[in-house]
């Protein structure tokens, strides 16, 4: 009998029952941690002394869990998958970390990523290539690449990942899995290693809308130690899945899902768009309203380059505490200038540095106007166009990237130009700081693809319902990688 | 050497007082050992976030206030990014946007009359590690970092380092009359930067701006400034003007003269952005007047109603208003009904003595002003004599018993007529010789007499009526 691919609740009730104990769960959950490390490469640090917890009423009482590397972990390394944080033990709990532990959650692992969640391969940590588990000659997309993996192999039923352009959202459709992130603030970030703080967020990977509720209400909540974070406490989003959305209305964008944008589309990206229409179609089956609306093409072709420049330049700030000085292995240097070289020339990869050059070339003083503070601008009318949506509509419903996921050894395969908007466009749920998930919504040549559902700053609820009840009529819940269906 | 017009401007930087440090939990108080006041964030631990102290961020509206300046619609943060061992996160929250207070002004008491302060800017940052260093090795100590700092901006208003001294005095006594910071030099708890240029004294375009950065306590600042003008003047007389650059020096204290720390052309980019941890902040209208009750009455206020109301001289005025609790205790007096001269006198002659032997502050002395009041009151009533008022008040100050407790029957003046007459008769009655060798021509025998009766009384007998009653008797 395996417990770890069932649903909390699931899993919960067994545990009442006293048909399986928490002990017996975290055997298992490690003996799959070794399995799909071999496979997949998904672990920075697996926790073989985790320790049972009893279980009590709350649905996450005895059940493992796995936290993404850059979440600070008392006592455990935790590295943010940086040869700059290899040695790092940190000796306080991030927040997020905490109120699991006080629901009696146990971490079993702590899973790989892009550097400091930097990339969307998952092949830049420090310890090699994260691979997918539906099919290991692809990559899982990044930056919460282990998490997904994990999650999606069965390891345990949830993941923290964190996500601040699409890295919870895009591994989780490569991956096949539920990946959500709140309304910015929700949840504290205090104890997350920053990428870039106004785009940063914590958030969750699992296999069912549901059990995503359930660990975000156990999450959230407003946290002295961040001062972005906001009082959550009548929201019940667990509660709030009624699975009633006649007459919601959703709405999709033209400019990027029309397959008619798309002259040299590839056999994948077709079925990818028409699986989309599809699963339009389900949505208006179950009473939803579903519109096409327009956007100014030139302002979501200016996106990813406003992503780019924000995100890099606040991730330049960001990253300057890792100087070797008080904490990562010390460079050498017969001062302080010299050792902090050392120390940041040898322990970042290539891909941090270039985004370091770049972040700090628009942010000088020279370049400040016409780069970092016309991003903002340009973030600003994104969001305001979203927004704008948003009075009209209940969410924003997208294709997740242009299909299934990518080939390792096209990871060096650039994106071709016409799809980046395609392929970005997750990150402007970050410009606004929108609730948004991604759920499973079919199959293109045996491996999964994801759909996404946007919604305005705290209309969790209202985004997690729609999601659960278009998941409710699909075929697609709580699948594990590899698995019949 | 040939005058020159000198034209300085001052940036100010004094830590704040509160419980904890600006942005983290740490406690923000001086400690002797190192590195025992400290949050994770004050070592920028990985993930660490920052947290506003909300009574620094008053603190600084408050002296925005003072300075007649304009205030900000939203409070919000900068992030000065920089390498420095003493700064661990790379970066430094400041204002840089948006600072609490921008375009004021204060006026200074200077000589005999007040100077106009032009007020460039005032906001509110954190302070940095602290570094020794030592021969082979540097020792970082970070209880400062994270420390509140108030970073004061004046434009290029001054003319002279006295002007500069008067200013840097009065904002001092300001800031502690605010309740905003001990200001104390001692501590470290003042830094500044100064701008010097010279110009001919009917040019209208202004010289070559040098920086002298971060000089402690303001002798050395006075001369920091009177070593530029002199350095630059001897250039300027020598036709080597152009050998001033634009650049930033440092103060060396041990032989007081500026030396070269980066040329204009070095200049680090700061490449400020608004930090993002800390969302904007609304000052509404209700935050500025809570604020600004909290503002109290200013020295140069005080300082002109001692002067012309009460019509102390000079001397006392300023001794009283320089430190916020003396001027506050005279203050209570006056409301009290004392005379203001009296009161002044008690203060400075009698009490600051005690003060300064025991090192306490006159807040918390056990002769408040009404026990001030019990006391200058049985003078009047005759009751002790100045004296003893005296004594009184030490006793009063040191075993902390109210007034009455110290005039008893042991020592209270003896001021009843009837039983000193029949005392006196007494003596006179006893001392037959000394009364005739008076009576012939021996006046001076009168302080004999008097003597008499104090020696009778123990001291106590009131003089004025003892020798009132003598004279009396004496002549009858």
């Amino acid at each position: 009998m395996t417990y770890m691919n069932k649903t909390l609740k699931e899993i919960h009730s067994s545990l009442k029952k006293g048909e399986v104990t928490s002990a017996e769960l975290i055997k298992e959950s490690l003996a799959k941690s070794h399995e799909i490390q071999e496979k997949c490469n998904a672990f920075v640090t697996i926790l073989d002394d985790a320790k049972e917890a009893s279980v009590t009423d709350n649905i996450l009482s005895g059940i493992p869990y796995g936290a993404k590397d850059n979440y600070s972990t008392k006592g455990v390394l935790s590295t943010g998958s940086s040869n700059t944080l290899k040695d790092y033990v940190p000796f306080f709990d991030a927040t997020v970390i905490a109120k699991l532990k006080e629901a009696g959650a146990v971490m079993v692992n702590k899973t790989a990523l892009d550097e400091f969640g930097m990339g969307g391969t998952g092949t830049s940590a420090h310890t090699g290539i994260i691979r997918n588990p539906w099919d290991i000659s692809r990559m899982c997309a990044g930056s919460s690449a282990g998490s997904a993996a994990a999650v999606s192999a069965g390891v345990y039923p949830y993941a923290l990942g964190s996500d601040t352009g699409d890295s919870i959202r895009k591994p989780a459709a490569y991956c096949g899995i539920v990946g959500f992130k709140p309304t910015y603030g929700m949840v504290s970030r205090y104890g997350l290693f920053p990428y870039a703080s106004s785009l940063d967020h914590c958030g969750i990977l699992c296999r069912s809308v549901e059990d995503a509720a359930i660990v975000i209400d156990n999450i959230k909540g407003q946290d002295d130690h961040d001062m972005t974070s906001w009082d959550s406490k009548d929201i019940h989003l667990e509660a709030s899945l009624n699975g009633n959305v006649k007459g919601k209305k959703l709405c999709y964008i033209k400019e990027i899902c029309d397959i008619n944008n798309y002259p040299s589309a590839t056999p994948e990206l077709k079925e990818h768009l028409a699986n989309f229409q599809k699963t339009l179609e389900i949505c208006r089956s179950m009473g939803m309203e579903v519109d096409e609306v327009s956007i100014d093409k030139d302002l979501l072709d200016a996106e990813p380059a406003v992503y780019i420049v924000l995100s890099y330049a606040e991730a330049t700030s960001n990253l300057s505490n890792l100087t070797g000085i008080i904490f990562g292995p010390r460079g050498e240097g017969k001062n302080f200038d010299e050792m902090v070289l050392n120390h940041r020339t040898k322990g970042f990869s290539p891909l941090i540095k270039r985004r370091f050059v770049i972040g700090s070339y628009v942010l000088q003083k020279e370049n400040q106007e016409k780069y970092f503070k016309n991003a903002q601008r340009v973030r600003r009318l994104l969001v305001d166009a979203w927004k704008n949506l948003f009075k009209t509509y209940d969410a924003v419903i997208l294709p997740v990237g242009s299909g299934p996921a990518k080939h390792l050894d096209g990871a060096l395969d650039i994106l071709t130009k016409d799809t980046e908007v395609l392929e970005e466009h997750l990150q402007i749920a970050n410009f606004g700081g929108f609730p948004s998930i991604t759920i499973p919504n079919g199959f293109i040549d045996n491996l999964p693809v994801g759909v996404n559902i946007t919604g305005n700053c705290y209309d969790d609820a209202n985004v997690l319902n729609i999601a659960y009840a278009l998941e409710g009529k699909m075929n697609y819940k709580n699948m594990i990688a590899g698995e019949k269906r | 050497m040939k005058t020159y017009k000198a034209v300085i401007g001052i940036e100010m930087h004094c830590e704040l007082k509160s419980n904890s440090k600006v942005f983290s939990g740490a406690e923000n108080s001086f400690a002797e050992l190192a590195n025992s006041n400290i949050a994770p964030l004050d070592m920028a631990f990985p993930g660490t976030l920052p947290r506003l102290n909300l009574k620094s961020v008053r603190d600084a509206l408050k002296m925005a206030l003072v300075l007649n300046c304009e205030i900000p619609k939203y409070m919000y943060f900068d992030r000065k990014n920089y390498y420095y061992p003493d700064l661990p996160k790379g970066f430094q929250i400041t204002q840089n946007t948006e600072p609490v207070g921008i375009n004021g002004y204060i006026e200074v008491p200077f000589q005999d009359k007040t100077k106009k302060v032009l007020i460039h800017d005032i906001h509110l940052e954190e302070d940095s590690a602290s570094l020794e260093h030592y021969f082979d090795v540097s020792l970082i100590n970070y209880n400062r970092s994270g420390v509140p700092l108030l970073e004061l901006v004046t434009e290029p208003c001054f003319n002279s380092a006295e002007e500069v001294l008067a200013f840097l005095e009065y904002i001092r006594t300001v800031y502690q009359y605010c309740d905003v910071s001990e200001a104390d030099l001692k501590k470290g708890q003042i830094r500044c930067d100064v701008n010097v240029s010279i110009m001919d004294n009917d040019a209208t375009e202004l010289g070559t701006k040098v920086e002298v950065k971060n000089i402690n306590g303001f002798g050395n600042i006075v001369e920091a400034i009177n070593y530029e003008i002199k350095r630059q003047s001897e250039l300027k007389d020598a036709g080597r003007y152009t050998e001033v650059l634009q650049e930033t020096r440092r103060f060396d204290e041990d032989t007081g003269v500026t030396m070269r720390m980066r040329s204009k052309v070095d200049a680090i980019d700061y490449k400020y952005f608004v930090e993002p941890n800390i969302p904007k902040y609304k000052i509404t209208d209700d935050f500025i007047t809570s604020v600004k009750k909290e503002i109290p009455e200013l020295p140069l206020a005080r300082r002109a109603k001692y002067l012309n109301l009460y019509h102390l001289n000079e001397v006392d005025t300023s001794i009283l208003i320089k430190d916020k609790s003396l001027s506050d205790y005279f203050d209570e007096c006056i409301k009290l009904g004392i005379d203001a001269k009296v009161a002044a006198n008690w203060i400075i002659s009698s009490i600051m003595g005690y003060l300064n032997k025991t090192e306490k502050n006159i807040s918390e002395i056990y002769l408040t002003p009404k026990r001030l009041k019990d006391l200058l009151e049985n003078i009047q009533k005759g009751t002790i004599s100045g004296k003893q008022a005296k004594e009184i008040l030490m006793k009063v100050l040191e075993e902390e018993k109210e007034v009455t407790a110290f005039i008893n029957e042991d020592n209270a003046q003896m001021s009843d007529a009837k039983a000193l007459e029949e005392l006196i008769t007494n003596i006179i009655n006893n001392n037959p010789n000394q009364v005739e060798a008076y009576h012939s021509g021996k006046t001076n025998l009168f302080d004999f007499f008097v003597g008499q009766v104090m020696k009778e009384t123990k001291g106590k007998a009131n003089p004025i009526l003892t020798k009132e009653i003598l004279q009396k008797i004496l002549n009858k």
